[in-house]
């Protein structure tokens, strides 16, 4: 059970998103009053429902988009410098920590208008490593946390674990929401501890991944998706990583949705981060259309979207190649850190 | 730790500040366009008659534009009185001696060859379509083409099969069938008229729009090649007077029309009295009906593509949106910002979302239209696109604020303007959608199924659809009630427009 003070953020935290229902003009609809959870202590919001056969199908339309040229240059730079390079292994060692920090301040050598990368993402015994080797760049050191990637630990665990990512360094916390809580309609347990983690970061800017692979269906996507904006998500991120499916177009643009009702309900703008499953740079590119066609210029920054990958910048650099010399180059000919 | 992460991680709102979304040109997609020069547009077409390129006995030619760039394409032949005639006799002749004595699986094979002749020959009749009717490639490559031939696969398969599509009933063809299409889906509406007419039996005249001959005619040339036996297939081109000619010709047995209301009535009319059987596809203004319970975003590009797909040329575009009061202003909302994001240009383009009006007679009606509903007082919004200098424009535009009694709310504009208008209740909605002297088409956007059936049972439509628009299939019958028209076509019971059930 949550503790005393973190019952109390829960409350102040929905008490905000009830003055939202009622200040947004005209929309209502966003968040509607739902009947009470079936054993839950609050009573939630009742997000819009999502139509999976619509939803597939605008983003299978908006993958069909044709980026030739300078719209593909300028857009693998953009999603460059969005990426999260990211390594989550039990095999991570310093020296593959800072092997990938040189990647991403520096993903092509010679050229050096392309990137550097938003950030690097590991696990937290390897913060200290990767702030040190990125000491004075600009690209952020972000830990998973929250007993990741299950994340079925005790809360206490849990927030431990957070506070000691941000002491080490981190300057952004990867959490994962209890999924197990989710799909058994507790939805006061997600949120509380999103909520919770949130404060455990401090100053250290907090992704909620929902896992979206376990969610079984993009209305509990959905719900989850306001559920961690509305504790205080400042991005949403669809995977671990370690599971199948990871982040899909249509996956994302639900998200993406909820990220503009909300938009439009508080002006407040959150990130998104589709993890997992982007390999090729034409897959990338068709998040940046989504991106562009849903939630508009403010949103293609590394501030509010970013990629989290592990084995897509080889394939955006091989392309980006391509484009200015017009021919592929092998695949050794790019450096594999 | 950049200023807008703070921002955002703050709960500090600052409300003073409107929330509009900015579609700009950050980052924007460069030209796309499909290319050209493969493909083969002759200079001067004839009419195909009895298996052959004839010229007219008018002597006459007129030319086909582009209606996006205004450029000549070609000139084709204009048919008259007598030309149709020898089309029917070559019709006639070619149903007598050839195609009723086929083996209806023989039937069959010539009709798959057409439909895997237009699929190995899609991308060519894609920019064809586009260059000639001014819609979008992604459209007539995803849309229109591969419907084509899915039309002749399907009619195909029926085509041996007869005698168990009525149970207990026995079938046979009905002779000649003069056809008479739109502009609108070109190649789409000929597939449509040619593949079940084929399959039944029948031999057919068909006569395509003037301002979109020519995909019609690159169709004449697969039949060709298709090595149909001469004069199954004529296809004789002209305007209203050759169309006239081919519906009053004495030894047509049967009429297949879509269009406008107005030529579908001149036309019953003149039926009046013949044994000549008839089916008209006319117009429509359909409603689409969105509930406070509906998956809204995904309702909204249900809406976009309701309205605005083919420029709203399509007679059961969902021109009229009925939304639940209490939701109409955040549908309003979404819908201008999703408008935003519309690319309006070069048909050729393959981003493109919107092309050109089909002809500069069109775009006139459209603009008159819409002048009318400014002057009735409805509120317009038009996105925020850059019209080309040359060829025939409109950008997507909808109204609020409008009434049942606006023309915009009663008449067909076939361009792409919508009019929304607000219900209380499933009663309210249901009454508004039949309001209308049309009933071609509807829409139901709610996440409960329940409704949907319900409302399905009272919406005096041809065809109906829950949270979706705008979805063809050859099984699934088309067509009206009321003045949007009678027969249906596609399906099993599109079969019966082509035979004679005894």
């Amino acid at each position: 059970m949550p503790s005393l003070a973190i019952v109390e953020r829960g409350r102040v935290s929905l008490a905000y998103v009830t003055h939202e229902n009622q200040s947004a003009n005209g929309n209502g609809a966003i968040f509607r009053a739902g009947t009470p959870q079936r054993g839950g202590r609050i009573t939630l919001f009742e997000p819009p429902p999502v139509d999976a056969v619509a939803v597939e199908e605008r983003a299978a339309a908006l993958g069909k988009r044709s980026i030739k040229k300078s719209a593909k240059v300028a857009g693998l730079k953009l999603a460059v410098a969005m990426m999260d390079l990211t390594t989550l292994e039990g095999k991570d060692t310093p020296g593959k920590v800072r092997q990938m920090c040189q990647k991403a301040l520096r993903p092509l050598e010679g050229d050096d208008t392309i990137g550097p990368c938003a950030a690097v993402c590991v696990y937290p015994n390897l913060v200290p490593v990767a702030k040190a080797a990125l000491a004075g760049s600009s690209v952020k050191v972000a830990s998973v946390a929250t007993a990741f990637p299950s994340g079925q630990s005790p809360l206490s665990v849990k927030l431990e674990d957070t506070r000691r990512a941000v002491e080490l360094g981190a300057d952004e916390i990867d959490m994962v929401i209890d999924r197990g809580a989710m799909l058994a309609g507790d939805y006061a347990k997600v949120f509380d501890e999103i909520a919770a983690t949130k404060e455990a970061c401090g100053q250290a800017h907090l992704k909620v991944i929902l896992e979206t692979g376990e969610l079984g269906s993009y209305d509990v996507v959905r719900k989850a998706s306001e559920l961690a904006i509305a504790a205080g998500a400042d991005f949403i991120k669809t995977s671990t990583g370690k599971i199948q499916p990871a982040a899909t177009p249509a996956v994302t643009l639900v998200m993406l949705e909820a990220i503009r009702d909300h938009y439009y309900a508080t002006g407040r703008r959150i990130g998104m981060k589709p993890a997992g499953g982007v390999r090729t740079a034409k897959q990338c590119l068709q998040y940046l259309v989504l991106v562009k066609e849903t939630l508009g210029d403010a949103w293609l920054t590394p501030d509010l979207f970013r990629f989290g990958a592990s084995a897509l910048l080889n394939d955006v650099l091989m392309q980006l190649e391509k484009e200015r010399t017009g021919s592929y180059q092998a695949s050794d000919d790019f450096s594999k850190d | 730790m950049s200023q807008s992460l703070m921002k955002a991680g703050s709960l500090e709102v600052d409300r003073k500040v409107e929330a509009a979304l900015d579609f700009g040109r950050a980052w924007d997609y460069a030209p796309a366009p499909e290319a050209t020069d493969h493909v083969k547009i002759e200079p001067r077409y004839g009419l195909f008659i009895g298996g052959r390129w004839v010229s007219p006995r008018s002597g006459k030619y007129f030319p086909t534009i582009s209606p996006s760039t205004e450029q000549v394409l070609a000139e084709v032949a204009e048919a008259n009185a007598q030309d149709v005639d020898d089309a029917v006799k070559a019709a006639r002749e070619a149903y007598e001696k050839y195609w009723s004595k086929l083996r209806p699986a023989d039937r069959a094979k010539y009709i798959f060859r057409i439909a895997r002749a237009i699929q190995e020959k899609s991308r060519e009749l894609a920019i064809v379509e586009s260059m000639d009717g001014g819609k979008p490639i992604k459209e007539s490559r995803d849309v229109d083409i591969p419907l084509a031939a899915a039309h002749f696969f399907y009619h195909a398969g029926w085509a041996d099969k007869l005698d168990y599509a009525f149970q207990g009933r026995k079938v046979r063809p009905l002779g000649v069938a003069g056809q008479i299409i739109p502009w609108n889906f070109p190649l789409l509406m000929a597939a449509w008229k040619i593949a079940p007419a084929l399959a039944c039996g029948n031999t057919v005249v068909l006569k395509p729009a003037e301002t979109t001959p020519l995909t019609a005619l690159m169709l004449a040339k697969i039949i060709e090649e298709a090595e149909l036996p001469p004069g199954v297939v004529n296809i004789v081109t002209g305007a209203g007077e050759t169309g006239a000619a081919v519906a009053n010709h004495p030894d047509v047995n049967k009429v297949a029309f879509t269009g406008s209301t107005e030529v579908g009535k001149r036309i019953q009319r003149a039926l009046a009295g013949t044994t000549k059987r008839l089916t008209l596809e006319l117009g429509g203004k359909a409603a689409n009906i969105v509930f406070a319970d509906a998956p809204l975003d995904q309702a909204v590009e249900g809406i976009v593509n309701g309205i605005y797909f083919n420029q709203g040329h399509v007679c059961c575009a969902g021109s009229r949106l009925l939304v639940e009061e209490s939701v109409h202003d955040i549908v309003v909302r979404k819908l201008r910002d999703r408008m935003q994001t519309l690319r309006l240009g070069d048909p050729l383009d393959k981003n493109t979302d919107v092309g050109a009006i089909n002809s500069k007679m069109q775009l006139e009606k459209i603009r008159e239209l819409v002048a009318a509903g400014e002057a009735e007082g409805a509120e317009r919004f038009s996105a925020p696109v850059k019209i080309p200098e040359k060829g025939f424009w409109f950008p997507p535009t909808f109204f609020t604020g409008a009434s049942q009694s606006c023309r915009i709310a009663r008449e067909e504009i076939f361009g792409p303007v919508l009019t929304v208008m607000t219900f209380r209740t499933p009663e309210e909605a249901i009454e508004k959608a039949n309001n209308t002297m049309y009933g071609l088409s509807a829409g139901i956007w709610t996440d409960k199924g329940a409704k949907i059936f319900h409302l399905a049972t009272k919406l005096k439509a041809g065809v109906i659809w829950g949270n979706t628009y705008n979805k063809f299939d050859p099984s699934s019958p088309f067509g009206g009630y009321k003045e949007s028209g009678f027969g249906r076509e596609g399906g099993r019971q599109g079969l019966a427009a082509y035979l004679e059930v005894e």
